[in-house]
């Protein structure tokens, strides 16, 4: 287990260091969450009456473009200094580069969730303080994560990259979205674990299944 | 013996036609066969009216692209263990003919919505599922061509190819789920495709393997149009380095 437990800490803390010595990622995706919810705001004729019933969908709209945002950049950093060849050559399983890389996708969506929810809280006018509510967002960017961060492998590499992320990403998360929404609708409207119905046990199996298809495929997109 | 060349071009054994054009031969007659029956033997629905064929084209279409897709799948995995480009052919031309189907799978289903749900779209599961299929698919043709280069576009492709059928039963059940909590006013009359009487059901299965036919030529056709591209492309690369 430490070997494949140590070179996923070692990959996610340089990630890490990384963005804590130029903070041009977290920041600015967070300002970009912000203006999504400006956009909706108004997109939407978000009235006092109607805020319960379109926080949820504005919430995870933002959520999903700024996870293809912050997405869009796992590689670039890699890409352009010739690191991901380093990681490559180096003794380390090519699960272990991507379980690295997904949970540092995911440590940097979690910061910019927890940044928007306490604003969105109090634009959108619902109740943020929910655990059910905190293990949704949880899964669901986990899911976010993980095929984001496969699909970001590949985009990095092909013309137009900025935009096949999104094309390849949307689709295949449509349940993610799908099931997210319905479950924040509830848990913002107090329902416990029961009353949130399938929509978290689906995030899961979205979750579990991908897990396990995402780091068998990663090892043939990075080979050479 | 004399032109081995052409008659490899021509793909058969001496004066024999080759398998495509059996099949091209045999999808033309089939279609005509069945255009046939669609209009002049298929009895005129009692609810519906002459609209309701459109229903003899769009079933067939739409269950031939679902079966496109399986092929992608399959010849994903294939490709991703074996790495023999033969697979990748399959799974290429398969994904392209998909894409065709599944768009005239959508058109002949809006044609259909029109007049019997009184709606040109609704966000009822297959519908859904249908237009996400499109999509993905999508995806799969242009990550393939936007790829740095063309083996790199064959795994990409072969990825999604896996990923995205994979993800289809889940996008389906998710809508379902959906649709159980948002109910919509115009589900139409969809028991309409289980009452079909025994003549409508017989043309139906005709149409079907019809579609059938045609997928496996068209398949084949891309297949063959690839294999005359790279050849090609192997030209080309020859004369580019004469030049130089």
């Amino acid at each position: 287990m430490s070997g494949l437990f140590g070179p996923i800490m070692v990959i996610v803390w340089k990630d890490v260091l990384l963005e804590l010595r130029s903070r041009d990622l977290v920041v600015s995706v967070v300002v970009f969450g912000l203006l999504v919810v400006v956009v909706f705001n108004f997109a939407l004729n978000n009235t006092p009456g109607r805020s319960e019933e379109l926080a949820p969908g504005i919430l995870w709209a933002a959520f999903a473009f700024a996870a293809v945002l912050s997405m869009n950049r796992a590689f670039v950093r890699d890409q352009e200094q010739g690191g991901l060849e380093g990681l490559l050559i180096s003794p380390v399983s090519r699960d272990a580069i991507f379980l690295g890389k997904a949970l540092t996708s995911l440590i940097f969506m979690l910061m910019v969730e927890a940044a928007l929810l306490p604003i969105y809280a109090v634009m959108l006018d619902f109740s943020a303080l929910s655990w059910y509510l905190m293990l949704t967002i949880f899964l669901g960017t986990l899911g976010f994560a993980v095929v984001g961060t496969l699909f970001s492998a590949m985009a990095v590499q092909t013309r137009s990259r900025e935009i096949m992320l999104p094309v390849l990403f949307f689709p295949v998360l449509l349940p993610v979205i799908i099931a997210a929404v319905e479950a924040t609708t509830r848990a913002v409207g107090g329902e416990t674990f029961i009353g949130l119905g399938r929509w978290l046990p689906l995030i899961g199996v979205f979750d579990a299944l991908f897990l396990v298809i995402c780091p068998w495929v990663f090892s043939f997109v990075v080979e050479e | 013996m004399a032109n081995t060349q052409s008659m490899e071009r021509s793909g058969g054994l001496g004066g024999f036609p080759s398998i495509k054009t059996i099949l091209a031969l045999i999808t033309g007659v089939m279609m005509l066969v069945d255009l046939y029956f669609i209009f002049m033997v298929a009895p005129t629905d009692s609810v519906l009216g002459h609209v309701q064929r459109v229903f003899y084209f769009h079933v067939p279409i739409a269950i031939v692209s679902f079966l496109a897709f399986f092929v992608v799948f399959i010849s994903s995995l294939g490709y991703l263990i074996k790495r023999t480009p033969k697979w990748d052919a399959v799974a290429h031309a398969s994904a392209e003919v998909g894409v065709v189907f599944v768009t005239l799978a959508l058109l002949t289903g809006i044609i259909w919505a029109r007049p019997v749900w009184n709606t040109w779209w609704t966000w009822e599961p297959r519908l859904t599922t249908t237009m996400i299929l499109w999509l993905i698919y999508v995806a799969y043709l242009m990550v393939r061509s936007y790829a740095p280069t063309q083996s790199k576009g064959a795994i990409y492709a072969a990825v999604v190819g896996i990923i995205g059928f994979v993800d289809v039963p889940i996008v389906y059940y998710s809508v379902v789920w959906w649709r159980s909590i948002h109910p919509s006013p115009v589900v139409g009359p969809f028991a309409q495709a289980d009452a079909l009487d025994g003549t409508m059901a017989l043309v139906l299965l005709f149409s079907l393997i019809t579609f059938l036919f045609f997928f496996t030529y068209m398949v084949a056709e891309r297949m063959e149009l690839r294999n005359t591209e790279e050849a090609l492309g192997r030209i080309r690369f020859t004369l580019r380095r004469r030049g130089r």
